[in-house]
Order: structure tokens, then C-alpha cells, then sequence
């Protein structure tokens, strides 16, 4: 079972932290089972991935980076606006000297920053690419891209090219290029997922960008719950602990039984930090049912106690798999 | 006034700019408000440039109004003769301001309304920063209040906010604007003839990609942004400058992880090769154990022990939540104590983590208590 049949290009995102390079290149992992091959790919020159998978910084060239189970492949790009534009220059224009003379005297750098428009539609014009190859095209030929995108508070903008760039090309190929990246995009094609922690800010973007993707018409995948902790208390005990009012005589008999004398300044301590666990358990409680406001597919993942090395990420793709992501 | 307890309390006395400065969701923005909260109520008046208030915190904070100049926060106790207006910053408002201030009614609304000049006010990578620095330029200069605590953009990087003001300063007085400009102004004349080989395939390129329109609304935007005021990097570098100014000291904010650690220690370094004060570094969310003397190992082995019997549910998951709690607190010590070891000139300052958001005036006094007296004070009593 999948969530997300048909879908070729998943793209990640989710407020600074949260965990949105780890859990894209989970999700490439998890969809590169059963032989496949995918490519996960970052906008951000932020060589994150290379990072992940203890590799060397990526060159601006597709190179695979693990094996998944069942001898799929996932393979890696880190986009550079710079290296995308000379890339196009050179395909479509046959403009290759050009492409090098620009980026000597700093044009291309120059183009790119003083129109952010133009550096989004270099980067999701790339992923377009390799997420549409044919055979005919040449070139490594995908199941599945991942995008390991700009966080929650871009991303809305990121990827609604079309308007970024609708003032600064009225016309001509970046125009088109634009047109061709917006309809892949909003079609069925893609799915925009949004990772998240169960805390108040990272909640509260989430809402938001699902507001903001919506309004453009861009497709939301599913709410991706990273770092979730077990609860330790009984779900009975909850409400009694987060309000002070365990029951001291109980705690304290249980102890005398686990053979720890349970003093009373020891009784009161602990009862305290239960109380403060509670709280943050009734709180994620609430943060969940934000989430589940929203009406999407909501996955959770745990908080790796060893932190997310590259056996956690195959912890993480497994659990995905599970959930049916992918 | 109360007689300065500590060293934050004496900082907050008499500094008259604080820059929080930190890696990405460290806490930031809480440490900046909680700074400036507890500074007026020891009797200064201060004013906080906060950047992303986290919603609830927006609101009770009386941030709703979006007018991007500071209003004065309710409820705040006056009685030691200070007050505390807070702003929260508007970029693009900001970058606007800039233009009309400087430019002629028509010219800026020829600027206001070009497609460059629109990207680049909404979102450039650095326009937060440099807008942050000119608003604490401009509030500065208004001389309206005693202090004033400027909270930083969530960048992943915390040294974003010292570098990138600078670097959009130096883009828009680059090389590619100037020959865009006026070729001749660009140097002599072997440079000259070596660049606009360059710049004529760049204009072909640009119109053959962009369009034609394009060209014109970027040459109209460069030319218009060098007459509209002398220099952007002239004005950062102005705004930098106060940054070294006496009276201007640095809050690192950190939790205690590796990266935000290796960031803050970013930080330090560079604020030291510039000379800029560190007041301190603030170690946030650090984890505290109530029953320190109950080791993890006998709490486990306790819960462990109940388990088996199934006797007693509710003890066996007590001493669990103690269990963990008390090895986060561990891991936290170690991590500040190798921190510290380090950098032993810094004086670091822990703030523990609170049970839930920090999302009101109380929470803030909390937080800035424990910033002035460290978190024992807070933590729960037996
Ligand atoms: N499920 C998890 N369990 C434990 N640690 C995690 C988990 N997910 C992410 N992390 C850790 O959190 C930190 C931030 O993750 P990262 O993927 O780089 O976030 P982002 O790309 O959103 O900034 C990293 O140190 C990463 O190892
Ligand atoms: N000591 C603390 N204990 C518990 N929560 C905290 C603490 N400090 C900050 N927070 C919470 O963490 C979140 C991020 O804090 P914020 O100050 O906005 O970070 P930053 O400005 O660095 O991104 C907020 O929800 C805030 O309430
Ligand atoms: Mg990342
Ligand atoms: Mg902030």
C-alpha cells in the first residue's frame, strides 16, 4: 500500500531543524526499495547530504551515495544555481563559451542575487529535469525524486516559480522554463511534504505553509512528525500529574517495594518531574490535534536515541515504508 | 533600583545596545525579550527589536499591531521608573522606508514597483540582516530610550547577522552595478575593454533569457538605487560601527547541542577578532534533575524490578521519567562543562529548559530570572 501512487517528485520541507535533510534522504531511502532508483537532491549549497552520508562535499554531479534493501539505489545532487544556468546556456542555446565568460566577470552570481526569482527557477528546473527524463533525453533515468527544499517559510514562494519570475521575464525561455516547471509541479506528479516537531512554532508553520502551498495551488503531501517521544506515564495519570496531584502514598509504596527508600523530599522530586513530563505530553498532545486539523496523511518518526547516523536513517526509511510513504 | 546582583543584572544596568545573536530555534528571540523585560523593570527604558516572535509570545507582547515602529508593552511593572516598547521587524517595510526617505516621490515609486527591486526587498538571503542592523541604526538615533535588546533572523548560521548586512552593501556597489551604471566610471581602460566583452554577453544573454523588459527594469533599478542614496555599504558599514561602539555588548544563545555549540563557538571567536564585547554565553533548555541522587542505573533498575510484579505501574513509570530526565541533565552538565573548559574567559550562563513554551510576561520573568541567578532558583523545590 502507498500513499502516494504516482507520485514522482516528493518534495521535503519544514521549519530550520526540524529534521528536513534527514528525513528526505529517509524517504529516498525507503523509495529506493525493491530496486529502484532515486535521486535526492538539495537547493541549498548547504552540502547537507554529503554531510549525512559521510561522504565527501557532492560536486554538481549525480553520484550514488547508499544502497538501499533489495538493491535499489539512491544517488545524490547538490544543485548549484550557477552550474544549473551554464548547464541550460549550453543545451539549449549552445551558449557554453558564453555561460563561462559570464560566470568570469561575476554575471552569473550577479543575475542570480539580485533576482532570487531567477536563482528557484535554475534550482526546480534542474530537479524538473531529472524527475521528467526519457529515454530518448539521455541520462540517468529516476523512479522517484526526492527535493530536500528551502524551508517552510520559502517554500510556498520557492516553488510557485511562475509568479517569482512573472515580473522579471514577461517572455522568452526562462518564461517557458517557468510555465513547464509550474505544471509539473501542481500536477499529481508531485507531493510536497512538511516535517515537523510536536512544538508550538514548528507546528504553527506547518499550519501555515499548508495554508500558503494551498492558496498557490500546490500540491501537500503528508505531515511528517519527527523526533517523537514515548510517553513515560499511563495515560490515566496524565492530567493527575501535569496538576500536581499524583498520588504521593502510591509512588512512595512502589518505591519501598523496588527496594529505594522512598523519602519524602524524594517522593515530591519525583513527582515534580512527572508533573513537568506530563505537561510536555498533554502539550504535544494538543500540537497533535493541530496537526490532525490539517486533514492530511500524518506519519510519525521517533527521536533516534543515538541521534540520526546513517543506521538511523535506515531505521527511519524502514518505518516510513511501514506507514506507506512509500 | 535594586543593587545589581550579578554580572547580567549589572549588564542590563547600564548597557545601552544588546545584540542576542545564536543559531537557528536556540531561543534567541525569548532571550532577547526576556533581556528586555527584566531591564525595564529594574527601571531602564528599553526597547526590543524582535525579528520572529513565536506567536503567543507576539501577543502577549502587544505585537500585533504591524506598523514596524515599537509600541509600549502592557503589564509591565513600571514601579522602578522603566518602561518597555517592543517592535517586531518588517523587512520589506523597512527596505521601503529606505527608498522613500531617499528618493523623490515619483522616483521611488518608479523603484517601489520594479520586478528587481521587489525581489530582491522580499527575499534576498541577507536583506533580513541588513534591515535588522538599519532599524537598530534608526531606533538608535532616535535616542528614546536607555537600551535597546535587538533579537536576530533565524539564520542557520549566526554569523549571518555580522556578515551578510555587509555583503549586500558590497553587491550593490559591486563591480556588475557600477558597469551597468556607467561603463566609464569602472576603472581604466584595459580593465574596461577585458569586462565589457564580458557585459555585452551578458546583456545579449539576459535579453535572449529574461526578455528584453528585463534589461531595462534592471538597468532602471541599479540606476536608480546609486541616486537614491550614496552607497548601501557605506550605510552598512555605518550601522557596523555601532556595533563596536562602547555600550554594545553581545548575548550568544546556545543550547546544549553540537551544532548549536559549534555555531555559538563561531560566534565567540569571531566577536573576539573584532573586538566586539561578549557579555556572555547563554546556554538555554539545559535539562535539571530534581532527585540528582537517585542514579539513573538504580531508578531503571527499580522500574525494572515493578515491572516484573506489575504491582506497582504508576512508581515504575515515575522513576522512568526520572531516569531520563536525570540523563539529559547529565549529558547537559558535560556538554556546558567541556564548553566552559574551552572557553574559559566566557562567562556562561545556563537557563533551564521550561516545561512547556515560554509564551507570557510571567514565563519571560522566569527566563530572565534565571538569566540573572541561574536556574537553580527556578528549579522544583522538594
Ligand atoms: N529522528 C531523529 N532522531 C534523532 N535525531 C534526529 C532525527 N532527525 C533529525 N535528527 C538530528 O537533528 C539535527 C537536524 O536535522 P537536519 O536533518 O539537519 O535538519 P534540517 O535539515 O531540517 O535543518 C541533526 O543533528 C540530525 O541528526
Ligand atoms: N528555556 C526554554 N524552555 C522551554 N522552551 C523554550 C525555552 N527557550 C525558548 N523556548 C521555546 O523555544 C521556541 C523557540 O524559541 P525562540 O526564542 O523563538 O528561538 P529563536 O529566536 O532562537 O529561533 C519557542 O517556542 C520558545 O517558547
Ligand atoms: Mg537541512
Ligand atoms: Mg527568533
Amino acid at each position: 500500500m502507498t500513499l502516494f501512487p504516482g507520485v514522482k517528485l516528493h518534495v521535503v520541507t519544514g521549519k530550520g531543524g526540524t529534521g528536513k535533510t534527514t528525513v528526505a534522504a529517509a524517504l529516498a531511502l525507503s523509495l529506493a526499495q525493491a530496486g529502484r532508483q532515486v535521486l535526492l537532491t538539495e537547493a541549498e549549497g548547504r552540502q547537507g547530504i554529503a554531510q549525512l552520508f559521510d561522504t565527501a562535499p557532492l560536486p554538481y554531479e549525480e553520484r550514488r551515495v547508499a544502497l538501499a534493501d533489495g538493491g535499489g539505489s539512491v544517488y545524490a545532487l547538490a544543485i548549484d544555481p550557477e552550474a544549473a544556468l551554464i548547464e541550460y546556456l549550453e543545451k539549449f542555446y549552445n551558449l557554453r563559451r558564453a555561460g563561462s565568460a559570464l560566470k568570469r566577470v561575476g554575471a552569473i552570481d550577479f543575475a542570480t542575487t539580485i533576482a532570487p526569482g531567477l536563482r528557484d527557477v535554475l534550482l526546480t528546473g534542474k530537479v524538473m529535469e531529472a524527475a521528467t527524463r526519457d529515454r530518448r533525453g539521455g541520462g540517468r533515468l529516476y523512479d522517484a525524486v526526492v527535493l530536500d527544499a528551502p524551508p517552510t517559510g520559502r517554500i510556498a514562494r520557492f516553488l510557485n516559480v511562475n509568479a517569482e519570475v512573472a515580473g522579471l521575464a514577461r517572455m522568452g525561455p526562462i518564461r517557458q522554463q517557468a510555465d513547464s516547471v509550474m505544471n509539473l509541479l501542481r500536477s499529481r506528479q508531485t507531493a510536497v511534504h512538511l516535517v515537523t516537531l510536536l512544538e508550538e512554532m514548528p507546528v504553527q508553520e506547518t499550519v501555515d505553509g499548508v495554508a500558503e502551498l494551498e492558496a498557490v495551488g500546490l500540491p501537500v503531501g503528508a505531515v511528517l512528525v519527527n523526533m517523537v517521544r514515548a510517553p513515560l506515564l499511563p495515560a490515566g495519570s496524565l492530567d493527575a500529574a501535569a496538576a500536581g496531584r499524583l498520588d504521593g502514598a502510591e509512588i512512595s509504596a512502589g518505591l519501598k517495594r523496588a527496594g529505594l527508600e522512598p523519602t519524602d523530599r524524594l517522593v515530591a522530586a519525583l513527582a515534580a518531574e512527572a508533573g513537568e513530563h506530563a505537561g510536555r505530553v498533554l502539550l504535544e498532545a494538543r500540537e497533535r490535534e493541530v496537526l490532525a486539523d490539517l486533514g492530511r496523511p500524518r506519519l510519525e518518526l521517533p527521536l533516534l536515541a543515538d541521534g540520526a547516523d546513517t543506521d538511523g536513517l535506515y531505521e527511519l526509511a524502514e518505518l516510513l515504508t511501514e506507514q506507506g510513504l512509500a | 533600583m535594586t543593587a545589581p546582583s550579578n554580572d547580567i543584572d549589572a549588564l542590563l544596568d547600564r548597557a545601552r545596545v544588546l545584540v542576542c545573536c545564536g543559531s537557528g530555534g536556540v531561543g534567541k528571540t525569548t532571550t532577547a525579550a526576556a533581556l528586555a523585560l527584566r531591564a525595564a523593570e529594574r527601571g531602564r527604558r528599553v526597547c526590543v527589536l524582535t525579528i520572529d516572535p513565536a506567536r503567543r509570545l507576539a501577543q502577549s507582547m502587544g505585537l500585533t499591531e504591524l506598523d514596524n515602529t515599537p509600541r509600549a508593552v502592557g503589564d509591565v511593572d513600571g514601579a522602578a521608573g522603566g518602561s518597555l516598547d517592543a517592535m517586531m521587524l518588517d523587512m520589506k517595510r523597512t527596505f521601503d522606508e529606505i527608498v522613500l526617505t531617499h528618493a523623490e516621490p515619483a522616483r521611488a515609486q518608479q523603484i517601489l514597483t520594479n520586478p528587481f527591486y521587489v525581489s530582491l526587498s522580499s527575499s534576498f538571503a541577507g536583506t533580513q540582516e541588513y534591515m535588522a542592523m538599519e532599524k537598530l541604526g534608526q531606533l538608535n538615533r532616535e535616542g528614546r530610550w536607555d537600551l535597546i535588546v535587538v533579537d536576530t533572523p533565524p539564520s542557520r548560521s549566526a554569523l549571518d547577522f555580522l556578515d551578510a548586512p555587509q555583503r549586500l552593501g558590497r553587491f550593490l556597489d559591486g563591480r556588475m552595478i557600477r558597469l551597468l551604471l556607467a561603463p566609464a566610471k569602472a576603472g581604466g581602460r584595459a580593465y574596461m575593454k577585458v569586462l565589457s566583452v564580458g557585459m555585452s554577453v551578458f546583456t545579449n544573454v539576459l535579453t535572449k533569457v529574461l526578455g528584453a523588459q528585463a534589461l531595462k527594469d534592471l538597468s532602471l533599478f541599479v540606476a536608480s538605487l546609486e541616486t537614491m542614496f550614496g552607497g548601501f555599504r557605506e550605510r552598512a558599514e555605518t550601522t557596523y560601527q555601532l556595533l563596536k561602539e562602547p555600550g554594545t555588548s553581545f548575548v550568544v544563545v546556545a543550547t546544549p547541542e553540537r551544532d548549536a555549540l559549534r555555531e555559538a563557538t563561531y560566534f565567540v571567536e569571531r566577536l573576539s577578532a573584532e573586538q566586539m564585547p561578549l557579555a556572555a554565553v547563554v546556554l538555554n533548555r539545559v535539562h535539571r534533575s530534581a532527585a540528582p541522587e537517585l542514579s539513573v542505573q538504580r531508578a531503571l533498575a527499580g522500574a525494572e524490578a515493578l515491572d516484573e510484579t506489575g504491582e506497582a505501574p504508576l512508581a515504575a513509570a515515575v522513576l522512568r521519567v526520572h531516569a531520563d530526565r536525570l540523563a539529559a541533565a547529565i549529558r547537559d552538565e558535560r556538554t556546558a562543562a567541556r564548553f566552559a573548559g574551552a572557553h574559559r574567559a566566557v562567562p556562561l550562563v545556563q537557563v533551564a529548559a521550561q516545561a512547556g513554551d515560554v509564551h507570557d510576561l510571567d514565563g519571560l520573568r522566569t527566563i530572565g530570572a534565571e538569566l540573572a541567578n541561574g536556574p537553580e532558583a527556578s528549579a522544583p523545590v522538594a
